[in-house]
């Protein structure tokens, strides 16, 4: 279990970004972290990753402080898709997905774990371009494949983490749902997932819970359903939303627009 | 065979050997041309111990520790440019540039023009050390001031690093010409001759000295091909997957000081090595550091022992300062980097 007790981080000001909250993702689950922008989302991740050290509270991997793993050993148990990935050099494709591979194996294996996880987003037929030429979308599937490529190396087989900070939001509309097709497929296979989303639509369709933060605090955590109620929403968001059903009978969430008079 | 620098392809290995041909060329060339120009047999002979003894004395007394000094000189500043230009995720970041060689030259003139009264104190034996370490003590300086700049927003801007560059080479310019002013005729001697730049002053002390300074730092950079690798997705990402950034930094940033400080000490201020090296070592064998390191280390010999014969032959006996031709070469190499990468990118890499 990836877990996070009671902590607390500030960047200065007196409102913390992360204020008293308490979250676990356990293996094989996907677990969405939404609220509006600026809620302390990304920091919660960057505590869970190994990034932040708490300043009040305790992070653990299944039982053990975070902060006590090397992070060549954190490497081997949880990989992390960034907001915004970058890259420096003109690797290609193919290179880049195999880049964070933290162990020793031999090219082969690599070449095999590289093909599967380019498959997996959709990117086999560009294996030998150069990563930084293509579309930003298309980069971000390539750092998706790359973490995907560290984790399944790892030759770790339980506890394993994937975190994945808005890995949808250069995404068009159908890779958005590839990228959470791979997010499943992860937790199927027993990685424990924690995926920051912006898209409440699809953190209810993919999600096993959802948690949702407000101003450092979490506020409510559970299925998509019991969380995401629209009084609750639109008193998060400052904006009137509607929940009803979609057509699989999943939680679906709209705005309410009001055509501007003024 | 093919797995030795991680070489996945044939062509990757014949690349390094065509590198390795040329760089050998260069050396021979070094020893056997010259104001006394010699044959090859006379060179083999020479080493061997069969020749008569005036070339005797040219190639084992003069060419030999030149062309050991060039290689160590040229190795440092290739596999420092190409370490520091990784780790800051930045393609100008030439150790000349961003003012650790001025670090160093302000180290070495020091110890030139105050060293005199300090050395009467010190042990015969690590006399030879006193240069290279305030060189490298100024270096050091210099590249942990430059990484702070770099500590806060992860990388470095362009910008950021050549201002920060231009006013520490302007202070080091001003501590050097503090120097200069309160020399005497000697040290004045030794310190314009040491600041243009040369291989000149090469004999087997300062070759042992430097070779044994920069070889130790030389092979700790090349070790350091997947970390680079990784600095180029971000400090983030690359601790995501398992690198221990700052303590890789840290070591970047001092074995860059060895290698730099030792380096300048022998050889004084040569500048764009660290910076041409790198790039072409790039544009022949791909991103990857693994390829880079070794291939910019070639590189780096090869560009600094070929200007070194090109001063030494232009105008024999006479021999203008090495630092003209690597300018030479490097400068306009600069301009070409500033309007074909650069373009449409602004100044931020």
């Amino acid at each position: 279990m990836l877990e996070v007790q009671d902590v607390t981080i500030r960047f200065g000001g007196d409102t913390p970004a992360v204020d008293n909250v308490s979250i676990a993702v356990k293996p094989g689950e996907i677990v969405s972290l939404c609220g509006p922008n600026g809620a302390g989302k990304s920091t919660l991740l960057s505590v869970l990753a190994g990034d932040l050290p708490p300043q009040e509270g305790r992070a653990f991997l299944d039982g053990r402080h975070l902060h006590d793993f090397s992070p060549q050993e954190l490497a081997t148990r949880r990989a992390v898709l960034e907001q915004s990935p970058t890259l420096a050099a003109t690797f290609k494709v193919k290179q880049l997905a195999g880049l964070s591979i933290a162990i020793e194996i031999s090219p082969d294996t690599v070449r095999e774990i590289v093909t599967d996880t380019l498959m997996a987003v959709g990117l086999q037929h560009r294996a030998e371009n150069r990563a930084d030429l293509l579309s930003g979308g298309q980069q971000h599937r390539a750092h998706l494949s790359r973490v995907l490529s560290q984790l399944s190396s790892a030759g770790v087989e339980e506890g394993r983490y994937l975190l994945l900070d808005e890995p949808t939001a250069r995404l068009d509309l159908i890779h958005q749902v590839t990228a959470m097709r791979v997010a499943r497929k992860a937790a199927q296979q027993g990685v424990g997932v924690l995926v920051v989303l912006h898209d409440l639509n699809l953190a209810a369709a993919f999600s096993d819970r959802v948690a949702l933060m407000h101003e450092g605090k979490l506020v409510a955590e559970g299925t998509a359903e019991k969380v995401f109620t629209g009084d609750r929403l639109s008193e998060v968001y400052e904006a009137p939303l509607q929940v009803d059903r979609g057509p699989s009978n999943t939680v679906r969430v709209s705005p309410i627009f009001f055509a501007d008079s003024g | 065979m093919k797995r030795i620098f991680g070489l996945q392809t044939a062509a990757g290995f014949k690349l390094f050997a065509a590198l390795g041909a040329v760089v050998l060329a260069i050396a021979a060339a070094e020893l056997a041309y010259g104001p006394v120009s010699l044959s090859l047999s006379e060179v083999s002979s020479a080493i061997l111990g069969w020749g008569d003894a005036s070339s005797t004395a040219i190639v084992t007394q003069i060419r030999a520790p030149r062309l050991l000094l060039g290689i160590a000189v040229g190795t440092a500043l290739a596999l420092s440019g190409c370490a520091l230009q990784g780790v800051l995720r930045n393609p100008l970041a030439d150790p000349g540039l961003i003012g650790v060689t001025g670090g160093a030259s302000v180290g070495a003139a020091a110890t030139i023009v105050l060293g005199d009264a300090l050395a009467l104190e010190l042990p015969r034996e690590i006399r030879p050390y006193l240069l290279p370490v305030s060189a490298f003590l100024g270096c050091a300086l210099v590249t942990s001031f430059v990484f702070r700049l770099s500590r806060h927003a992860g990388t470095t801007s362009v910008a950021t690093l050549i201002l920060a560059g231009v006013a520490i080479n302007a202070i080091a310019g001003a501590a050097i010409g503090v120097m200069v002013y309160i020399s005497d005729d000697r040290q004045l001697r030794d310190l314009t001759f040491w600041t243009m730049g040369s291989l000149g002053g090469a004999n087997w002390t300062m070759v042992a000295v430097t070779l044994a300074v920069v070889s130790v730092a030389a092979a700790a950079l090349a070790t350091l091909g997947r970390a680079l690798d990784l600095f180029q997705i971000g400090e983030r990402a690359a601790f995501h997957s398992g690198l221990n950034v700052e303590r890789t930094k840290r070591n970047i940033a001092l074995l860059s000081a060895i290698a730099v400080g030792g380096a300048t000490a022998a050889a004084g201020p040569i500048g764009f090595i660290g910076l041409v090296a790198p790039h072409m070592a790039r544009l022949i064998i791909g991103p990857s550091h693994r390829l880079v390191l070794p291939a910019s280390a070639l590189l780096g010999m090869g560009l600094l022992l070929g200007s070194d014969l090109a001063v030494r032959n232009i105008v024999p006996p006479a021999e203008p300062p090495i630092g003209l031709a690597t300018s030479l070469i490097g400068g306009p190499f600069f301009l070409w980097l500033l309007l074909t990468r650069m373009k449409g990118r602004g100044l931020v890499a």
